[in-house]
């Protein structure tokens, strides 16, 4: 104190509009903070920038594949030789037996474009299209029998490779040891765009179609995974939300204060910080081991969303506790105690006052929760939802828990491992769609939190 | 309390659900090295039959037969795709757990190749320059030292002295084994360090172990991952050289270059005629107890090595497969249900 009467009369004498020193000196701390926190946010912006960048300018190609309309001469010496037209007859003849067919379908076309080529052989030409066409037609002919004999125009998926020339992926160089393609059929490619045979358009079945084998790329698609997705989804969504909820209203309610709930609290706190991958272990040695293998209940099974579902809700719970009681402490005493002056009992304070105004919070917390799950990978590799999987639709919505699935994200990373660069494309495509859902889901969390949110 | 429920949840949809042998696919596991084949069987096989198409997860030979010896029943998976044989370990595994009848179906062979980056330096290896390259210990005038080579030139003055820099599939692949045996432990006769290292003393199993061996001085890389990976490592170190499947490399010929081995370029041809000399068989088995019980699996089987699937034309040999001369003996094989003996 004395120091400080002292000091003041050596003190200088200024006008408060001159900037001395010191002041400079703190003016200039506060404008290197500013940018600092600017720097870090115009760096951040950035990478997000190059982060979406990247996804669309790789991922979009997948929306879109190339194209070839074909008239086929459905034979009937090939596809029904018996000609009485039996299902089980024509059901023998195999996709092979419709190779010739679409060999002379490709010749044909050549032969009426007035195109020039060298490629004479069948199994040359139909390198241009994707393997999945004798399949397309195979399926076509069972199912309109009266039309073999007749020539019907089929709209197939070019190959990977021809895909590829006509996004800018594949070049001729890129072609020159390539056994699946040449240059050759590129040049014929060329011809066929100017004719207008091969086009390039929206394809519904990069999205709503099942995984293909990893000789054809240009047919695989995201439907089937995220039925998949779908169907862990619920499961999540109908064990994590009353679990979660009944959990958190307990322990934050009614619950003594003692060790045992503090215990508790802390091992739920952690448990939200336990790695995903964890939790697959546990559903593998656990749902599928323990309750599929030693209780023998059919429906735990691997690759099943509904242990899937069980797993990732086993890692959501915690999100979801911590994000209720958040909501439920919020709310403030004096409703409760309102509630519990005019008479209501504790369970009907909580359920006709707390848990309403809770609500807003308790969904956001549910939906982020979600959202976090459906973006979950590790696990599921553990519990046998990635390779080739996702390739039969669900029969009913039983059997689209029982029956195996892969995941969104998990079909994702089955997609960037395989050997066809076309993969890759269809990879980011994927990343697309998954944002497209995270995005939504997170836009709905803040739509709510701002319609229902009431502040105290 | 939230486990209970779990549980208890879990339990009560089970019940609903079907009870056991409900499954109406088929379920292959295993190796990653097969899994392409048997997805593009998998995916004809639901085109041309009224099955459901089969299921495929991929893990790797060992985790595969793991599950597939884990015993008789819906909940384990009828098909196991392997890139070696099974060993009598395995099979007595699965004899304890009373999968005893197993039927061994070889749908081909996989060739092993190793490919550098597109622009660089062309390569043509015997497994002697491997040896040299990779081995911690080699023979140089006569006495076995640790390995000195640090650039290709060390090693073979016809390469061009570029860093070596080997991507090699980790130790659980079975790739691996095939790399140590016909690569690296043959690399280590033809130099004859396996001569000098049994002419100091060590006995012959010590001498065969120390020749498979790779040196920790970080030269050599084990990737565990898959050849996606190794492709990765390559673009980021031009440098680098790496072992792929005959099949990844025919799809990625736009960044890959292949070295010859012994003079002999891998194609299928050069393969199947055992000329190029680093091939192994690609197996998968089947559960016979599951024969009959689930519908398809015997039809899936008989696809899977018909000629027009497995064959020289077929989309299998498309993909990269070396089909195998014997098929005949296989698909009569399995029209028997012919069993490997049990136990033995």
């Amino acid at each position: 104190m004395t120091d400080a009467s002292n000091a003041a009369p050596l003190r200088e004498k200024k006008s408060l509009l001159v900037v001395d020193a010191r002041t400079k000196k703190r003016n200039a701390a506060e404008a290197r903070f500013k940018m600092y926190g600017i720097i870090a946010i115009t760096l951040g912006l950035l990478f997000l920038a190059v982060l979406l960048t990247t996804i669309i300018s790789r991922g979009t190609g997948a929306f879109t594949q190339t194209f070839i309309s074909v008239p086929v001469e459905l034979r009937e010496d090939k596809l029904d030789k018996k000609g009485n037209r039996n299902l089980e007859d024509i059901k023998k003849v195999s996709t092979f037996g419709y190779n010739p067919l679409l060999g002379d379908a490709l010749s044909a076309v050549i032969a009426e474009g007035g195109f020039t080529t060298e490629i004479t052989k069948s199994k040359e030409l139909r390198k241009l299209l994707s393997s999945s066409a004798v399949g397309q037609m195979r399926a076509y002919v069972i199912e309109n029998t009266d039309q073999i004999g007749q020539t019907v125009t089929f709209d197939f998926f070019a190959s990977s490779r021809v895909d590829g020339y006509i996004k800018g992926r594949v070049t001729r160089e890129d072609l020159a040891r390539d056994k699946n393609l040449s240059a050759e059929h590129l040049d014929l490619v060329d011809q066929m765009i100017e004719a207008g045979v091969v086009r390039k358009k929206f394809n519904p079945s990069f999205i709503f179609g099942a995984d293909a084998s990893e000789s054809r790329p240009e047919q695989a698609g995201l439907g089937v995974s995220m039925l998949g997705s779908l169907f862990m989804m619920l499961v999540v969504l109908f064990l994590a939300l009353p679990i979660g909820v009944a959990a958190s209203i307990y322990l934050e309610e009614f619950a003594p204060k003692n060790r045992l709930t503090d215990l508790i609290e802390v091992n739920i706190s952690n448990l939200a910080a336990v790695p995903s991958i964890v939790f697959g272990i546990l559903g593998l040695a656990f749902f599928i081991q323990f309750c599929g293998g030693y209780l023998g209940i059919a429906a735990m099974k691997a690759s099943a969303p509904l242990v899937g579902g069980l797993v990732l809700t086993l890692m959501t719970l915690p999100t979801i506790i911590i994000s209720t009681r958040a909501a439920l402490k919020a709310v403030p005493p004096s409703i409760r105690d309102a509630a519990l002056g005019v008479g209501a009992s504790k369970m009907q304070t909580v359920f006709h006052h707390v848990l309403p105004l809770a609500a807003p919070g308790i969904l956001t917390g549910t939906i982020i929760g979600l959202a976090q799950a459906l973006g979950e990978t590790a696990p599921l590799l553990l519990i046998g939802m990635v390779g080739y999987i996702a390739s039969n639709y669900p029969d009913s919505v039983l059997s689209g828990f029982t029956d195996p699935n892969s995941a969104m994200p998990a079909q994702i990373f089955e997609w960037a491992k395989r050997a066809d660069p076309a993969f890759y494309e269809r990879a980011w495509g994927g990343i697309i769609i998954l944002l497209v859902f995270l995005m939504t889901m997170n836009i709905i969390a803040i739509l709510l939190r701002r319609r229902f949110e009431r502040r105290w | 309390m939230s486990f209970l429920k779990l549980t208890a949840s879990a339990v009560a949809i089970a019940a609903v659900s079907a009870p056991a042998f409900a499954r109406d696919n088929v379920q292959v596991a295993g190796s990653s090295t097969v899994l392409p084949y048997a997805s593009i069987v998998a995916e004809a096989f639901g085109e041309n039959f009224d099955f459901p198409t089969p299921v495929v997860e991929s893990g790797g030979s060992s985790a595969g037969l793991k599950r597939f010896c884990e015993g008789v029943g819906a909940n384990t998976v009828d098909v196991a795709n392997a890139s070696r044989a099974i060993r009598e370990k395995e099979i007595k595994a699965c004899a304890d757990n009373g999968v005893t009848d197993i039927m061994e179906v070889r749908i081909g062979y996989d060739g092993i190749v190793f490919a550098s980056d597109i622009d660089g330096a062309t390569f043509e290896f015997t497994p002697a320059d491997w040896f040299n390259a990779l081995s911690p210990k080699v023979l140089v005038d006569g006495a076995i030292i640790d390995n000195p080579n640090q650039t290709w030139a060390d090693v073979n003055p016809a390469f061009p002295a570029q860093q070596i820099a080997a991507f090699i599939p980790g130790t659980k692949h079975g790739t691996r084994e095939v790399f140590e045996e016909k690569v690296l432990a043959v690399g280590c006769e033809t130099t004859g360090a396996l001569k000098a290292m049994e002419a100091a003393g060590m006995s012959e199993d010590d001498a065969e172990d120390a020749c498979i061996k790779v040196r920790t001085d970080g030269l050599s890389t084990d990737i565990d991952g898959d050849y996606t990976e190794t492709l990765a490592r390559i673009d980021a170190n031009k440098d680098g050289i790496g072992v792929f499947g005959l099949a990844f490399y025919e799809n990625n010929t736009d960044k890959l270059q292949v070295a010859t081995m012994s003079g002999v370029t891998p194609t299928t041809e050069s393969i199947s005629t055992g000329e190029y000399p680093v091939s192994r068989p690609l197996f998968f088995y089947v559960k016979k107890a599951h024969i009959g019980v689930i519908p398809g699996l015997k039809e899936y089987a008989e696809f899977f090595v018909s000629d027009e699937v497995a064959g020289p034309d077929g989309p299998l040999a498309e993909y990269g497969l070396v089909s195998d001369p014997e098929l005949a003996l296989t698909q009569e094989a399995i029209a028997n249900e012919q069993t490997i003996a049990s136990g033995s």
